[in-house]
């Protein structure tokens, strides 16, 4: 549905509109219920929301021309910050699990404030089996005693539908920084 | 100097100690710019991010930005990136193509040759005429390049670059030839990771150059696991563990070696890259003979560069910016000529392993961060440092340059972190080069 428009939906179109609202609100509860299992350190349900085939990727910002055709973001081959398959993301999740994993030990206070949720391509008939999803992200971790980052960018997920239920199948994580200024990426976006 | 007092003071190798002070002071961090980033030759970049003239890419010297590119002869330079009128930055991108680099501030411009050839109102508001020929960005003293990284220093009597290395030339030559030990290339594997850490630049120059008693901190990796195999670990097996050290020149390598007939089965994770591997390896037998397993794991190049041979393959550059922090700058490196699948495997286990979300770099950074904020108290400042493992161990080895602790002592030695320090305490006291040399030569 295009945003910004004034006019009185009637009509058949109603329907329309109603199932884009109900499927919104779906992916919105999905992309928070994913957020609260993460700050609340429920990693291996987090896994369970994440279809195996899954593509985790966090690429590189540069500073380049306006009008440079290559734009600022890395490519798919180049290097990345992050680009976990399942079994890597699986083993962070086991890392921090071990106890001595001593970046994440004592675990740090992490909140994710997710927001501006938009369904970039939601499908000719709201049915389709894929979707694709825009959000802002502000990733706030404070540890131990004063350190603190504030990480903040967007994200664009592809959701699948699978047994009636969301997964996360494609995560792109767009980083609004160039150097990074965190002394390194423990957590999860 | 520090306290009226000299660096050599507060590094005592006869009982392996090293003042706090060397890793908080405010003034010897000052001192550290003048004296160690404005003289040693540093890493600069590699040839592949500036293959043709035009090409640029902007690196760093110390706390300073420089623009390295290829000028119209095709010759790689290597200029301070701030303008000559009023200090403006002239190039504010990563890297890219150019003619001219345009200040924004006046607008004067510069070729990539370094030469002032734009300078607004010239013809009129200058009378006399200056001699734009005086006014080019600010050049490097001198520049080298060798298999593909390129190095530069500022100090024009600084001695040659294969002199700098030392004993650590096998080192570079390892960790940037060709897996299968011939003369093909090795090019970056794309994009430079830019992260800032909380720790003074030392930390990260001596884990490199050797710290083997630090692994015990990467416990977690290894019980999950990361390597390029189906196993535990972070790595395949390397054989035995040889820590070396240019003596006279601050650097410190670790070496590994297994011999020629071993049957190796390399990142057994990946069908392809593990075929790859094990064509090189043949070759590599065929050439270099009992040589053939021998592999660089890390190293630093005095003072900031260091790097990973193999697992994975990358260089560091540990930037300072701050007595308390520094910014890390991460390449990785592939055979030009493996195939895309192989590239493609090694870039996911490079950055898994290394950069800011690599598993087992990230450990190292939080003790980095807490060993510097922890050593600035005033109690804690007044005791030094334990470098004391290995004292008066360590030879000659019959094919591995420098001085070499082998196994069963290898690893837990600090051989490497003392000579680094006191190769840092002679650069500091040192007012010039010549008098560099003669601290190295006595």
């Amino acid at each position: 549905m295009a945003s910004g428009k004034n006019t009185l939906i009637t009509g058949p179109a109603i329907d329309s509109a109603l199932a884009h609202l109900v499927l919104t609100r779906e992916v919105e509860d999905f992309l928070y219920y994913e957020a609260d299992l993460l700050d609340e350190r429920r990693y291996e349900e987090w896994l369970t929301l994440l279809t195996d085939d899954i593509r985790y990727w966090m690429p590189i910002r540069k500073n380049v021309p306006y009008r440079d055709e290559r734009g600022d973001i890395t490519g798919e081959e180049d290097i990345a910050w992050i680009d976990d398959d399942k079994a890597t993301l699986t083993k962070r999740v086991r890392q921090i699990m071990t106890g001595v994993h001593w970046a994440e030990e004592p675990a740090s206070r992490i909140c994710h404030i997710i927001s501006n949720v938009r369904l970039v391509e939601p499908g000719v008939a709201l049915d389709a089996n894929e979707l694709v999803v825009g959000s802002r992200f502000c990733v706030y971790r404070n540890r131990v005693e004063t350190e603190t980052d504030f990480l903040v960018g967007r994200r664009q997920d592809t959701l699948r539908r699978i047994d009636g239920a969301l997964k996360l199948a494609r995560r792109k994580i767009i980083l609004d920084q160039n150097v990074l200024m965190a002394k390194n990426l423990t957590m999860f976006f | 100097m520090f306290n009226g007092g000299s660096a050599k003071s507060l590094i005592d190798l006869q009982r392996g100690e090293v003042s706090r002070e060397v890793f908080v002071n405010e003034n010897l961090y000052r001192e550290e710019l003048e004296r160690i980033f404005a003289r040693a030759w540093l890493y600069i970049g590699h040839e592949s991010q500036i293959r043709r003239p035009g090409d640029y890419f902007v690196s760093c010297m110390g706390e300073e930005s420089v623009i390295l590119t290829r000028d119209p002869a095709g010759q790689p330079r290597a200029f301070l990136n701030t303008c000559r009128h009023r200090g403006m930055k002239v190039c504010r991108y990563d890297e890219g193509h150019t003619v001219h680099f345009i200040c924004p501030y006046h607008g004067w411009s510069y070729a990539t040759d370094g030469r002032l050839v734009g300078v607004q109102q010239y013809e009129t508001a200058y009378q006399p005429p200056f001699d734009r020929a005086q006014w080019g960005l600010i050049e490097v003293a001198q520049l080298a390049t060798y298999r593909g990284t390129v190095w530069a220093t500022w100090d024009p009597a600084a001695p040659p670059f294969l002199d700098y290395l030392g004993e650590a030339r096998l080192a570079l030559d390892l960790a940037l030839g060709p897996w299968d030990g011939g003369d093909g290339e090795t090019e970056l594997l794309g994009s430079v990771q830019k992260w800032l850490i909380p720790s003074n630049w030392k930390f990260v120059a001596e884990n490199f150059a050797g710290d083997g008693l630090h692994v015990v901190s990467h416990r977690s990796v290894d019980m999950v696991g990361i390597g390029p195999n189906q196993r535990e670990g972070r790595r395949d097996d390397f054989g035995s563990l040889f820590l070396a050290a240019a003596p006279r020149w601050g650097h410190g390598i670790t070496y590994s070696y297994l011999p020629a007939d071993a049957e190796r089965n390399d990142y057994a994770a990946s069908m392809e890259t593990s075929r790859y591997f094990k064509e090189c390896w043949e070759k590599r037998r065929r050439k270099l003979g009992e040589r053939a397993g021998l592999q660089v794991i890390v190293g630093t190049i005095f003072p900031n560069m260091s790097m990973h041979g193999q697992q994975p393959r990358t260089i560091l550059v540990a930037h300072p910016r701050g007595v308390d922090m520094t910014e890390m700058w991460r390449v990785y490196f592939v055979d030009k000529d493996a195939p895309r699948e192989v590239k493609q495997f090694l870039r996911h286990y490079y950055i898994r392993y290394s950069g800011p979300a690599g598993m087992t770099e990230q450990d190292d950074m939080e003790n980095w961060n807490y060993a510097t904020s922890a050593s600035r108290g005033t109690i804690a400042r007044r005791y030094p440092y334990h470098y004391k493992a290995g004292l008066g161990v360590g030879s000659i080895h019959q094919f591995i340059p420098g001085l070499v602790t082998g196994q069963p002592v290898s690893l837990s030695s600090e051989q490497n972190t003392r000579i680094l320090y006191r190769r840092w305490a002679e650069f500091m006291d040192a007012s010039s080069w010549s008098e560099l040399t003669a601290a190295r030569d006595s």
